[in-house]
């Protein structure tokens, strides 16, 4: 049975359809892609896949228990790690993870340890007792994927983990998840415009399109769908979803984007 | 890429966390705990810069320290027995709490712009935990509040009640306050979801708040539908029990038990309410 399992996963909002008719299913131990422009439904289906939005209609279930019916048992299985930076500035690296350990039932006794271990995971442990706002944002990143793994999730949502992060610290946090897949064998599914990052990190990557899933299968299998040599994914995902360049991405998410990359920076 | 190789073997994923509580009272005790999780981060990061704490305190000091100076020498409130000075002191000590829980709900709207809010969302804790939490983090602004005023109103000279159940009882009805009225503020905050429409709506309401209460002046000396107003105003019954706990000698209108009664019944029908309203945030 696949660990995320969508049945036609559709959400409306008023007039527009923001995920429409979503089926896909990703296997235990995958790091899946869901590639878009801006405005696509990425984000809106990861957040209901992590229960933070009902879906209009359709059903979907993450780890074996529906997202609708079962919500608790779907918490408590997976880990998410919103595109804004949501680390608490005013608190200190080892707090945020000590705070997060306790919201997620940590048995007392091994609390501590575990903090301390993702901590030394993401190459954190000097910076456990400085105050986050003093991080870079790589360093803040890496923080948020120890926050979100500190109960073992079987899968982690990622949505733009590497938005507004120069080179270098991307290539640490792509390293970080690979070696999180590695360890682990959680499935990750996340979202990014990076070509680059599905085809380094992504077993399989789903290009969506005005909420639909325009292509899906290995970036290999992609590639090969338009034939010909030195074709990038950049070319399949021009190909696929390159129509409408002024189509999706509202103020709102501008503005978002923007602010997250301006904190990060 | 490269990956380190691990040389010790990773505790495997079964058992991580600990099993859903099948008991009842296992629940509500896990129920507490995640509620007092929450109410510790904000006292983590009041640790950490103290400094808002301070500042919030200049306004009802003024109040103190001007208006009722003031107020004092005019004598135009009929206070029975109390000096004016005592007679609002708990009426400031009630208004420093509303102001600060009142505009708490900013605090939502912004961990909700960085995503905090998703990510307690998206871990298994229950949404009435996440509100009675945050509800308790305002008190603990408002406890460090009360602390301020107390000082101040012993330097000012007002007759204070040192027994220590008084002070435990001006202690509960300063976090009940802060509860009510930090939810209150939560709730709309969920409803209109941005700064600009909520500091709208929060200056509409702290004002007839607090003037249509007994803060400062009896009830009885106000026209019938203002007392009207009053009567269902919970900052009424937060200013009678601290008056009653408060001052030495103090006295109260409505009796401590309805005081009490009120403020908790209130509290937890707009806890109940936020629990279903705050999931609203993270859409």
């Amino acid at each position: 049975m696949p660990i995320i399992d969508m049945k036609s996963l559709t959400r409306r909002f008023g007039a527009l359809t923001a995920v429409d008719s979503l089926t896909i299913a990703v296997e235990a131990g995958e790091v899946f892609g869901l590639l878009g422009p801006n405005g696509a439904g990425k984000t809106t289906t990861i957040k209901m896949l992590t229960t933070l939005l009902p879906p209009t209609s359709g059903s979907a279930s993450v780890a074996g228990f529906d997202i609708v019916r079962q919500a608790t048992s779907v918490r408590r299985a997976i880990g998410y790690v919103p595109q804004m930076l949501s680390a608490d500035g005013a608190l200190t690296g080892y707090e945020n993870l000590l705070i997060f350990a306790k919201l997620y039932d940590l048995p007392r006794s091994e609390r501590v340890a575990r903090v301390q271990e993702a901590l030394a995971f993401m190459g954190l442990s000097d910076a456990g007792n400085t105050l986050v706002r003093q991080y870079s944002g790589g360093m803040i990143r890496r923080l948020e994927i120890a926050a979100s793994m500190l109960h073992r999730p079987a899968v982690l949502f990622l949505d733009e983990p590497t938005i507004g992060l120069d080179p270098l610290a991307r290539m640490a946090v792509w390293q970080h998840i690979e070696q999180l897949r590695h360890d682990y064998g959680t499935t990750i599914l996340l979202t990014t415009h990076f070509m680059e990052e599905a085809d380094s990190l992504c077993g399989r990557v789903a290009i969506m399109h005005l909420g639909k899933v325009a292509a899906i299968g290995s970036p290999a299998e992609l590639k090969a769908t338009l034939g010909g040599n030195g074709v990038t994914l950049d070319d399949v995902f021009v190909h696929y979803a390159g129509s409408t360049l002024d189509s999706g991405g509202s103020y709102r998410d501008t503005s978002r984007t923007r602010r997250t990359a301006q904190r990060l920076g | 890429m490269t990956l380190q190789e691990q040389g010790a073997q990773r505790s495997g994923w079964a058992e991580a966390i600990l099993p859903p509580a099948a008991n009842p009272l296992v629940a509500v005790a896990r129920f507490i705990d995640k509620t007092l999780v929450v109410a510790e981060l904000e006292a983590r990061k009041l640790r950490h810069d103290p400094t808002e704490l301070i500042t919030r305190a200049v306004q009802p000091a003024l109040w103190m320290l001007v208006f009722g100076q003031v107020f004092t020498r005019v004598r135009a409130i009929p206070t029975g027995n109390l000096r004016y000075i005592d007679f609002m002191a708990p009426g400031i000590l009630a208004q420093s709490v509303l102001f600060i829980a009142i505009f708490y709900g900013i605090a939502i709207i912004w961990e909700r712009d960085l995503g905090i809010v998703h990510k307690m969302l998206v871990s298994p804790t229950p949404r009435a935990a996440l509100v009675l939490g945050k509800a308790l983090s305002a008190s603990v602004r408002a406890i460090s509040q009360a602390t301020i005023i107390y000082v101040l109103a012993l330097l000012l000279g007002v007759r204070a009640n040192w027994h220590p159940l008084a002070l435990v009882g001006v202690l509960a009805a300063v976090i009940l306050g802060a509860c009510f009225f930090s939810t209150l503020s939560l709730i709309i905050a969920c409803i209109v979801k941005t700064r600009e429409r909520f500091m709208g709506i929060g200056q509409v309401l702290t004002m007839p708040l607090f003037f249509a209460s007994n803060a400062i002046y009896p009830i009885s000396i106000m026209p019938g539908w203002l007392q009207a107003i009053s009567r269902i105003n919970p900052l009424t019954y937060e200013v009678d029990a601290l008056r009653s706990l408060m001052l030495a000698g103090g006295t109260n209108t409505y009796g401590l038990g309805w005081d009490f009664g009120i403020l908790l019944a209130a509290t937890a029908i707009l806890v109940v309410i936020g629990g279903i309203v705050y999931p609203n945030v993270a859409r």
